[in-house]
């Protein structure tokens, strides 16, 4: 039993995971809250996606992690991780998401600053009911994964 | 004033800054060029002259070193006095060209600005005004001459709104009134018409006090004759005081009853009879006499006349009414408005409501008034009491409650909550049942079902059109419910029989969703000012006339079912003046009323109206020459304006630098303030950029004369149009209010900026369009600001270039502006665009104008809606905000359903529409639709409106387009034809014969679905300008249906042939009614004459054959050949042919706001494309004709 790389991986994931449900979480609220009513869509948005930070008049130079969704950057970071640590598995398993993703910011509305979703057509039913789905998706899939790290932890503690 | 830009100024180190930046980019030299050929514009005096003034300038301010800007201002500062700001300015490097003196001293004349508003009244759109005159005289007339109450007093504003509305209701009301004070007359035989009669004024006489200037004279008149009819109970009308001023001042139509008229009600009627006590023995009679006159005017204005009658009469009579009057602060309002109403015609809503407001004392006054005539106030209840039994009234309450049974028998299933209670009592309905059957035996209605689901061959049937325009379908409703039931013009539902379930909907495969036009100019609008706006408690439904009263005390919401309280307010009638008869207010009368809200419905206090004109002069603008028009149209419009002693307006220009005028009154001539740091926007001086209409109207002529000429010389060809907008939004921010953008190319320079998208190359491609979306989200997010802080922007594009509007669109859609697009637009090269702009300006800058708007659609229970379509934000599932609403502009809502409706027979759709007049009034005005739901197919097909259901497939279409792609948009477009053909056959139709078979109520959806595939906003193949597309796809979303099918499917008449028959008769005018033809050129001849009216424009086609006769007496041309190549319009001639063709054009232009020219277009290669494009059946180069259409369609199927 010895504390391999991977082994860190996983625990690190785990608490990474940890933090993405409770993304997962506030963004199910989040769009339950829009779609009963309680908040102002742009408020909405503006808490969905990260503000810019204002660095625009001292430098003018945009910093592109700044453009990074958290959950996206925590995600994409374990990701490389288990790259890191040969974990192949646990890799191909998070591939999908990882994809859609990449996907799901490259098809964003067009805005100047990072974030998906548009104040302006987020009330729509449609795109509501996907934003709402979406949530719950992700919220399911970083559950499982959650206890798929825990056992991926243990089981490389153990057998290594 | 300048505090605060003084300090900012100076104090703000952007400011110290910017020179800085200046320099380097421009050079402090280059800001004085650019500075001073504005000055030089400004003031004649020559530049230079003012550089060596300069010195000075240091002197009066030491600090201000930049010598540079100051140089101009020195003029300035020594003409004005007002250096500080210059001083300001200078600093900043603001360069502030006072004017040159010259040029404009004429200025400053402070008094002459207010004369003018009294002479000229405010904005009255000038045909309301003809109107309003017309009728006041011809209704006063019979009512007489009483003057003596009234006519001294300058009631006549007031009152003479309600004469305009009551023309046509009066002859039939005021006999009533006279007759039997009794019950016949309120029978609210009055409303009925009411609502029908159309007559310009209610409606949009309240805000737009429209005839203002008319008025003011007229009014006079109209007053005293009213005082008239009043005579009879003139006693009355002295006790009434109040009442009387209700008349006058309410004249507007208000009920008002409501505000303090819970707690006025005692007391007042104390009061009240105390002091008419006296006078109004006579009552019995006269108070109906009374009544009638003020009903009169209600009738077509409704319960306020009754009220205004009221208030009139306090004011009037205010020595006895007045002192009752608790309504005190009001009052003085009335007061106020009144002196308003006399200046601007009376009719100024707002204002009127303001005297209306008074209305405790109206609610006095109505109950009062009413009361006092028939009894003395003593008796009030009492008398209440016998009234009722002796009226007619006396009925009721059994009807009433019959009312209830009957409904409960004819509608088995379900408590036809729909039905106002109301209406039994009228009249028990028997059909009530049919309701929730549809097909049911509603009497006439089987036929007209029959006749709709008639299965129709398209492949045999050829001739599918209706001989007249299409009508919307009659819902299969009840007599009673149809005839309360929305307007199809301001409420539509594309299925007028609700399906009861989503699996019915998607069976049908027919998009289900409401067209609205909330805020359209309408002819007569029952204006309600109340303490209390009854609502829903659980779903803030207001009330309205599909509720069910389950007893005198309880109502229950048609949206949620949820049973309510009738507040005591509300058993009070207005109209009728009676108590116990909720079911006959106005509310629950008409489907559309508007409500003077309270300070609940506030945030803030309402703000004044506030206009800010954003003018492009760059070099692209000048040559374009639009400046020297719109500078002449707002000249002469000035006045028509809508709003208040309180109008703000404002001026800015822009080229590469942005230019703020300042017209603080006191000035002798407007100072420009040019920024030239754009980067970083700052606003030079904070309260005199936007500045009170009135007070400083000379500076704003003066201002309007010289800009044509204060940039003819500008070679400045970039355009900063996002930094202008954002100095807009600035500007405007404490305020809110509407901006107006007059762009004329591609913004190149700051925030903002933009690059040609287009290839030219593309422009007929077959393939995909692209660049559909915005390039960027300034002007979206941009818009989004404005929209928080209720700024509403408006666009006008003239431009010959491309200008990405699909980028500039987003500052509109999102503060539910509106846009203008004038492709290749030039003052001598293209008269055509120059016409149309210039009737549009017009007609933009006179329209009525709701600030601070918000509309809220609710919906059954079980019904939720799905996305709306328009210019607007989205605030919430069912709020839409919008920054400023126009009469012009429509909304499209799809909607879904999420539960069953199986346990209503009826669906109704509330919307509220919330917004500040530009009177300062804060007003409601709630429209609600009531339909039948149903549980057959063949019923959700016998409602089906075609021309809904393509305007919505065609805002769908183009959500489509826009997210996914243009040939994705139509083959949806395609596919909705063939999914409605392929459900049609297999559910419905039991005919085996194969071919395309539709229901007769949607024998047109082919056409029109391939009529919208020819559109400019959705076609391929036929050369289209990205602008001119982007274009296209904005007016589909935001124009009203009757307007959207013109220009989709234009109605297409043959004029040479036109007989009496079937005729018209108008107001004396007989109006020919032609035959509708298909959009087909084998329909078109070459010996005929034929008359296309596509909306916006009429193109009046002239064949080569056509005979001399039809030429010579209607163009006035001697033959074919001898028709001028450009003509624009038809003269008038004193020949029969000539009355008929023009009495048919008006009739068709009445119908709409913008008005549209005629185009004659000879039968010439040249001169006939626009004509023959629009015949969609026939092949194009790129698209199929309808019969290819039909055939394509067919394989299509499975």
């Amino acid at each position: 039993m010895a504390f391999t790389f991977a082994a860190f991986c996983y625990m690190l994931a785990l608490l990474l995971t940890a933090a993405l449900i409770f993304f997962a979480i506030w963004h199910i609220i989040a769009f339950d809250e829009l779609k009963t009513d309680y908040k102002n869509p742009i408020d909405q948005c503006n808490t969905l996606n990260p503000t810019v930070e204002k660095v625009k008049k001292i430098k003018r130079i945009k910093i592109a992690i700044k453009l990074v969704l958290p959950e996206y950057l925590i995600h994409f970071f374990f990701c490389v991780m288990f790259f890191c640590a040969a974990e192949w598995l646990t890799l191909c398993l998070n591939l999908p998401l990882l994809a859609y993703h990449v996907w799901r910011y490259m098809s964003r509305p067009v805005m100047s600053c990072p974030g998906l979703y548009d104040p302006t057509t987020i009330m729509n039913a449609d795109i509501l009911a996907f934003c709402q789905k979406e949530g719950w998706c992700k919220l399911a899939f970083y559950l499982l994964s959650f206890f798929y790290y825990l056992y991926g932890m243990i089981y490389v503690l153990v057998s290594s | 004033m300048s505090a605060p830009g003084f300090t900012h100024l100076n104090s703000s180190v952007s400011y110290g800054q910017n020179p800085t930046p200046n320099g380097c980019q421009n050079g402090p030299g280059q800001t004085y060029q650019s500075m001073h050929p504005p000055a030089g514009c400004y003031g004649a005096p020559p530049q230079q002259q003012n550089y060596p003034t300069i010195p000075a300038l240091p002197t009066s301010v030491p600090n201000k070193a930049p010598a540079t800007n100051s140089a101009h201002g020195a003029n300035y500062y020594w003409s004005n006095q007002q250096q500080h700001h210059h001083h300001h300015q200078q600093q900043h490097h603001l360069s502030q060209h006072h004017v040159a003196p010259s040029p404009y001293n004429a200025s400053l004349s402070s008094d002459a600005p207010s004369q003018p508003y009294a002479t000229v009244p405010s904005s009255a759109p000038p045909p309301s005004n003809a109107h309003y005159n017309q009728q006041p005289l011809q209704q006063h007339p019979p009512y007489a001459p009483s003057g003596r109450y009234y006519g001294p007093q300058a009631y006549h504003a007031p009152p003479a709104p309600p004469p305009p509305e009551q023309q046509q209701q009066q002859p039939s009301l005021v006999p009533a009134p006279a007759v039997g004070p009794g019950a016949p007359i309120h029978p609210i035989v009055s409303y009925p018409s009411a609502p029908g009669s159309s007559q310009f004024g209610t409606l949009s006489s309240f805000q737009n006090a429209a005839a203002h200037g008319v008025m003011p004279t007229q009014m006079g008149a109209p007053l005293h004759q009213y005082s008239n009819p009043r005579p009879a109970s003139t006693a009355a009308v002295g006790q009434p005081g109040p009442t009387v001023n209700g008349q006058g001042s309410t004249g507007h139509k208000h009920y008002d009853q409501s505000h303090q008229a819970s707690l006025s009600y005692d007391p007042y009627g104390g009061v009240l009879h105390g002091g008419g006590g006296a006078d109004r023995p006579p009552s019995g009679t006269p108070s109906n006499s009374v009544h009638s006159s003020p009903g009169h005017h209600q009738g077509m204005q409704y319960g306020y006349v009754a009220n205004s009658g009221a208030s009139s009469a306090s004011a009037a009579t205010s020595g006895p009414a007045a002192a009752p009057s608790p309504s005190s602060s009001e009052e003085d309002e009335e007061e106020e408005d009144d002196d308003e109403d006399e200046e601007a015609g009376g009719d100024t809503s707002s204002s009127s409501t303001g005297s209306a407001s008074p209305v405790p004392n109206n609610y006095d006054n109505l109950e009062g008034g009413s009361y006092p005539d028939s009894m003395p106030p003593s008796d009030h209840m009492t008398n209440q009491a016998a009234p009722y039994g002796s009226y007619g009234y006396p009925g009721m309450p059994p009807a009433y409650h019959q009312g209830p049974a009957s409904l409960a028998n004819a509608s088995p299933s379900h408590e036809p909550y729909g039905q106002s209670g109301y209406q039994p009592y009228s009249q028990p309905f028997p059909s009530m049942s049919q309701l929730s059957t549809a097909l049911g035996g509603l009497s006439g209605v089987p036929e007209l079902e029959v006749e709709a689901l008639r299965p129709v061959n398209l492949l045999q049937e050829k001739n599918l059109l209706p001989p007249r325009a299409l009508e919307a379908p009659e819902p299969n409703l009840s007599p009673e419910l149809r005839k309360v039931n929305c307007s199809p013009q301001s409420f539509r539902c594309t299925l007028t029989s609700i399906p009861q379930t989503q699996a019915l909907l998607n069976k049908a495969r027919l998009p289900l969703g409401l067209l609205l036009h909330p805020f359209r100019d309408l002819q007569q609008l029952p204006v309600i000012t109340s303490n209390t706006i009854v609502r829903c408690r659980s779903c803030r439904t207001y009330i309205n006339p599909f509720v069910t009263f389950l007893d005198q005390r309880r109502w229950k919401c048609n949206l949620c079912y949820r049973v309510n309280d009738v507040p005591d307010e509300f058993m009070y009638n207005p109209v009728t003046r009676s108590y116990g008869e909720p079911h006959k207010r106005p509310e629950v009368q008409n489907a559309t009323v508007e409500f003077i809200a309270s300070s609940d419905y506030m945030l803030r206090p309402p703000q004044p109206a506030a206009y800010l004109f954003v003018l492009d002069v760059s070099h692209n603008a000048v040559e374009a020459g639009y400046l020297k028009y719109f500078s002449e149209l707002l000249i002469d419009n000035l006045d028509k304006l809508p709003g208040d002693t309180r109008t703000r307006v404002g001026f800015l220009t822009f080229d590469n630098t942005i230019h703020f005028y300042n017209l603080q009154e006191g000035l002798s001539q407007p100072q420009m303030l040019v920024v030239s740091d754009i980067d970083d926007i700052f606003i030079p001086s904070h309260d005199s950029l936007m500045v009170n209409l009135k007070e400083s109207r000379e500076l704003v002529k003066d201002l309007l004369t010289s800009l044509p000429g204060m940039f003819s010389h500008s070679k400045e060809t970039h355009s900063a149009l996002g930094p202008a907008l954002q100095a807009a939004f600035k500007l405007m921010s404490p305020t809110g209010g509407r901006v107006t953008v007059f762009q004329t190319q591609l913004p190149t320079l700051g925030a903002g900026s933009l690059q040609s998208r287009e290839d030219p190359n593309q422009r007929s491609s077959t393939k995909g369009v692209q660049h559909l979306g915005p390039a960027t989200d300034f002007y979206k997010k941009l818009a989004l600001d404005c929209s928080g802080q209720q700024i509403g922007v408006d666009l006008f594009l003239l431009s010959s270039q491309y200008s990405d509007l699909a980028s500039l669109s987003c500052i509109s859609k999102y503060s539910a502006g509106s846009v203008f697009y004038y492709p290749s637009f030039h003052h001598t090269h293209n008269p055509a665009q120059l016409e149309k702009f210039q009737r549009d300006v017009e007609r933009y800058l006179t329209r009525k104008i709701g600030f601070e708007a918000v509309m809220r659609i609710r919906c059954t229970k079980g019904l939720s809606i799905h996305t709306f379509h328009g210019n607007f934000f989205v605030r919430s599932t069912d709020l839409l905000s919008l920054a400023n609403v126009n009469p012009d502009s429509a909304f499209a809502v799809q909607m879904s359903i999420e539960d069953s409706l199986a346990d209503s027979s009826l669906a109704c759709f509330q919307a509220a529409l919330l917004y500040t007049s530009s009177k300062g009034k804060r007003r409601i005005r709630v429209h609600t639709l009531c339909l039948p739901v149903v549980s057959q197919l063949s019923d959700v097909y016998a409602g089906a409106d075609v021309q809904a259901i393509t305007c919505l497939l065609a805002d769908m279409a183009i959500d489509r387009s826009l997210t996914s792609s243009l040939s994705d948009a139509r083959d949806a477009l395609t596919n909705a034809a063939v999914y409605l053909l392929s459900a049609y056959k297999s559910n419905v139709s039991n005919l085996q014969q194969s071919g395309l078979v539709l229901p007769a109520s949607m024998r047109l959806f082919p056409v029109y679905i391939l009529a919208l595939l020819k559109q400019k906003a959705l076609r391929t193949g036929t050369s289209t300008r990205l602008d001119e597309r982007v274009f296209a796809m904005c007016e589909f979303k935001t124009q009203p249906l009757q307007q959207l099918m013109r220009m989709v499917h234009p109605d297409l008449y043959r004029l040479d042939d036109m007989s009496d028959q079937g005729a018209l008769l108008l107001n004396h005018t007989l109006v020919p009614q032609p035959h509708l033809l298909h959009l087909s050129a084998e329909r078109v001849r070459r010996d005929g004459a034929f008359l296309m009216d596509c909306g916006n424009v009429f193109y009046l086609w002239i064949g080569k054959s056509c005979s001399d006769v039809f030429i010579r007496d209607v163009l006035g041309c001697s033959s074919y050949a001898s028709i001028p190549e450009n003509m624009r319009h038809i003269p008038e001639l004193e020949t029969v042919l000539s009355e008929r063709v023009r009495a048919f054009l008006d009739w068709l232009q009445d119908k709409r706001s913008f008005c549209s020219s005629v185009h004659v277009l000879k039968d010439e290669a040249s001169a006939k494309a626009p004509f023959f494009q629009r015949l969609v059946e026939d092949r194009s180069e790129a698209a199929s004709s309808y019969p290819d259409f039909l055939e394509h369609l067919q394989q299509q199927m499975p």
